[in-house]
């Protein structure tokens, strides 16, 4: 009995409030494909540009940090607004494969530009939120207020889609595209506005996440493919699947890397993954 | 048209003697090792079957052979085949739930994304014996000897174009043999609609996880001869999205519909970085890479054929006849 001690329990609660964040990170990714049918594989790379944005406005221009963080919101979900625009918009009515490829470019140009206006060091904004102790366990209370705020956020996007005359409509787009317009809904306007709801959550994430991590320009990487492993396994465009799979990932990735090193946490939740899609490969709570 | 093929090879093959310098013949060993690479990647990828992952395959090629001579004395002959059959495996282990239970599109790209970061991961997190992010380097066979064939090392450039070019034309041949194959019809009314075809008797499964497979040991294939070739080898260059990424953009930018489209995406991507680096220097670190990715994506908004593909339908407006008789 001594692997259930006070260290592992603190990974297991690690691993919930973990879980908050990927399960925004999901939503927003989940909300973008039910509704326009692609997948943002830049989805990462617009939340490290909301984390520098943070950065820049807070510790260099000298913003207060709400007022940062409300910035750096708006300026992820104009640049989901201009990515829907200039990027998917030309190849909706390509072939399938270009969809898919045309945001991995933009993963590749994001990273480098990245690189190159804000170089390779790692950055940080210097807030230090205290740690909360609780008996023997330390919990850091940065990781708890993401925990609350993903969660505040999924509810609001929850009441925006199901009370809100334009979340409805994007609720229907996403389930028959042809009929919506003749109902007298514009799709070119749903698409935008779910790109900016998208983008925005994704800022919201970033708000979260540079209080926990350094900024550098491939961060992205260190959490985008956990996000598409959640939403896969959540059933793709499937907002509650992605919320449970969320769980269950950081599950692994906190306790996986708290025996091992962390990146065999990653390694651990890919292996489950894999074996999850023999299991239920229309993801967890795929219907057909 | 054949007499101009042939003549094309023999002075490919007869140009290290035209008196290049060593830094061209390098461009043209990685111009054709790509070009292998990327034409592995197109096997399957012209199928509909978009895999952002072949970095895991090419991170198994260049690591397993590296690791089993340096830590077995095991010589590359043998770790080719014991990287294959990872890479095969790993296929396998990846592909077989996938067809199986019609993981396709966007689903199945982003699990073979996850794919290539998580072979990153394992080479990174087993840093006591890859050297982690630092990469590792073959120990050397070459004590007083010129070069080794036990250890494949070869420092003279010459013996690698020919084993670099000889594989190309073997990836270009099979490429060929897929092309001209019954399975590539299949796949590709598999591709447009996966249950007419299965209605009709197509064995989804058996016909994506072949071509799956020869494109997996392609591109592993084409990892062990990199590692040879550079003799030392990198968990974010062999391994991960960003190389995984860059195989897909190299295939697409050439025109991944064609036989030769791979090598001329391959030619293409290395030259204009290459160029860039030069041109605009490492001083502005990732000018060049921002460029690249920008040309990149207007690539795919503006010319999904690619080069050669785009290049071979303005031909083939202009002169119908004459591409038809060929």
């Amino acid at each position: 009995m001594d692997i259930f001690d006070s260290f592992l329990l603190e990974a297991v609660i690690n691993g919930l409030l973990l879980g908050g964040i990927l399960a925004l990170l999901a939503l927003g990714l989940n909300l973008i494909f039910g509704v326009i049918d692609v997948v943002w594989i830049c989805y990462a790379e617009m939340i490290m540009i909301g984390m520098y944005s943070v950065y820049y406005l807070h510790n260099v221009y000298g913003w207060p940090l709400w007022l940062a963080f409300i910035a750096a919101v708006a300026i992820v979900a104009v640049m989901g607004v201009a990515l829907h625009q200039f990027v998917v918009k030309p190849v909706l009515a390509a072939e399938p494969i270009n969809q898919l490829l045309v945001t991995g470019g933009v993963l590749f140009l994001l990273q480098a530009a990245a690189t190159l206006v804000f170089g390779v060091e790692f950055r940080n904004i210097g807030v230090k939120l205290p740690q909360l102790q609780l008996g023997e366990m330390y919990f850091s209370f940065a990781r708890l207020v993401a925990f609350l705020v993903a969660l505040a956020g999924m509810i609001g996007v929850y009441l925006f889609l199901k009370r809100s005359y334009l979340g409805t409509a994007i609720r229907a787009i996403s389930q028959d595209r042809a009929i919506m317009p003749l109902m007298g809904v514009n799709p070119d306007r749903i698409f935008l506005v779910t790109s900016a709801l998208g983008g925005g959550l994704a800022g919201l994430a970033a708000c979260l996440l540079v209080l926990q991590y350094d900024i550098h320009p491939a961060i992205g990487l260190s959490f985008g493919p956990i996000t598409f492993l959640v939403c896969v396994l959540g059933g793709l465009g499937n907002m509650v699947g992605g919320f449970i799979a969320a769980f269950i990932f950081a599950q692994f990735i906190s306790v996986g890397g708290f025996f091992l090193h962390s990146e065999w946490g990653y390694v651990l939740a890919f292996v489950f993954f894999i074996a999850a899609m023999f299991w239920r490969p229309q993801g967890i709570l795929g219907g057909k | 048209m054949n007499v101009l093929r042939w003549a094309l090879l023999a002075a490919l093959a007869a140009a290290p003697f035209s008196g290049m310098g060593n830094y061209p013949l390098h461009l043209l060993i990685m111009c054709l090792l790509w070009g292998f690479v990327y034409t592995g990647w197109a096997v399957m990828g012209r199928l509909g079957l978009v895999s952002l992952g072949h970095g895991a395959f090419l991170g198994i090629g260049g690591y397993v052979g590296v690791m089993a001579w340096n830590h077995w004395g095991l010589s590359p002959w043998l770790g080719l085949p014991l990287a294959l059959a990872l890479a095969a495996l790993v296929a396998f282990v990846i592909g077989y739930p996938c067809f199986r239970f019609k993981i396709v599109g966007h689903y199945f790209a982003l699990v073979t994304l996850a794919l290539s970061e998580v072979t990153r991961l394992v080479i990174v997190a087993l840093r006591d014996q890859t050297g982690g992010s630092l990469g590792a380097t073959p120990r050397t066979a070459m004590q007083g000897a010129e070069w080794s064939l036990f250890a494949l090392q070869f420092p003279s450039k010459l013996v690698w174009f020919y084993i670099v070019m000889g594989c190309w034309l073997a990836g270009l041949w099979i490429w060929t043999r897929v092309d001209r194959s019954m399975a590539r019809l299949a796949l590709q009314a598999i591709s447009q609609e996966e249950e007419a075809a299965a209605s009709i008797g197509m064995n989804v499964t058996r016909l994506k996880l072949s071509v799956t497979l020869i494109s997996a040991l392609m591109t592993c294939f084409g990892g062990v001869l990199y590692a040879q070739y550079q003799q030392y080898v990198n968990p974010e260059t062999v391994s991960g999205i960003g190389i995984s990424l860059q195989m897909v953009f190299g295939a697409i930018a050439g025109g991944m519909f064609v036989r030769l489209g791979p090598t001329v995406g391959a030619a293409f991507t290395l030259l204009l970085a290459e160029g860039l680096r030069l041109g605009v220097g490492h001083d502005i670190h990732g000018l060049d890479t921002t460029l690249y990715g920008l040309m990149l994506v207007l690539f795919i908004i503006f010319m999904p054929k690619g080069i050669l593909g785009a290049a071979q339908e303005a031909w083939e407006k202009r002169y119908p006849v004459l591409l038809r008789a060929n």
